[in-house]
């Protein structure tokens, strides 16, 4: 399935792009991100960790769709 | 206008409090986030914020909300920059109006307690040292 995906922050950083389209066999967060984990060498654990699909925050085993906008989301730290 | 807004530009409290003026209120509180010199014992020379725009306006939306639902208040805004702050500037802006004063000034600190805990917003400081670092919401640096 073709996925995108946003990075904010230091996954931002690490990913070298703000934004980018993948295609993958991943059908939920928690695999997509090993993936891109992988190839990006993220070393942010899952568990520090929030998903957002579509602008709306997710959980980690959410079923994906073709399409869907995924961002996860390092600790914040506005204010 | 949404109560929780983005702000590129620098923010006008004292235009923001206008916007909470009302006859049946007897309180208005507010809050200022500073950009400050120093983080954790180290120099910081500016800093950055970025934000998951989509996200963001919708759990700020959800915060204030909340937080009307929770307090005997009769408005409450909130206002965060985005991109690149000096030192001194302007971060975030919270003002919250109730008929009562014990209302207003719990309301206001509930606003900035969860917007700095839920809201995807993420901190840049630049060091004196030359290097930079994303921050955790306790103000600790990313391991990564």
């Amino acid at each position: 399935m073709n996925y995108r995906l946003l990075y904010f922050a230091s996954l931002r950083d690490r990913a070298g792009c703000a934004a980018e389209a993948v295609e993958s066999d991943a059908a939920d967060p928690r695999a997509l991100y090993a993936q891109i984990a992988a190839r990006h060498r993220l070393e942010l654990a899952p568990e520090k960790l929030r998903v957002a699909v579509n602008g709306e925050f997710a959980a980690w085993d959410r079923v994906l769709a073709d399409g869907d906008e995924i961002a996860f989301l390092p600790p914040v730290s506005g204010g | 206008m949404s109560a929780f807004r983005l702000a590129e530009i620098p923010i006008d409290g004292a235009a923001l409090g206008r916007e909470l003026a009302s006859a049946s209120a007897g309180a208005c509180v507010s809050f200022e986030g500073w950009v400050r010199n120093h983080n954790q014992g180290k120099a910081v020379q500016r800093l950055a914020y970025q934000a998951y725009p989509a996200l963001a306006l919708a759990e700020g939306e959800r915060i204030l909300a909340e937080t009307a639902a929770r307090f005997a208040i009769e408005q409450a805004l909130c206002v965060h920059r985005v991109g690149d702050l000096a030192i001194g500037d302007l971060a975030v802006w919270v003002g919250v109006s109730a008929a009562h004063r014990d209302a207003a000034f719990a309301a206001c600190r509930h606003v900035i307690d969860e917007i700095k805990a839920r809201v995807p917003i993420w901190k840049n400081e630049f060091y004196a040292d030359g290097f930079s670092g994303w921050l955790h919401p306790d103000g600790s640096p990313v391991a990564e």
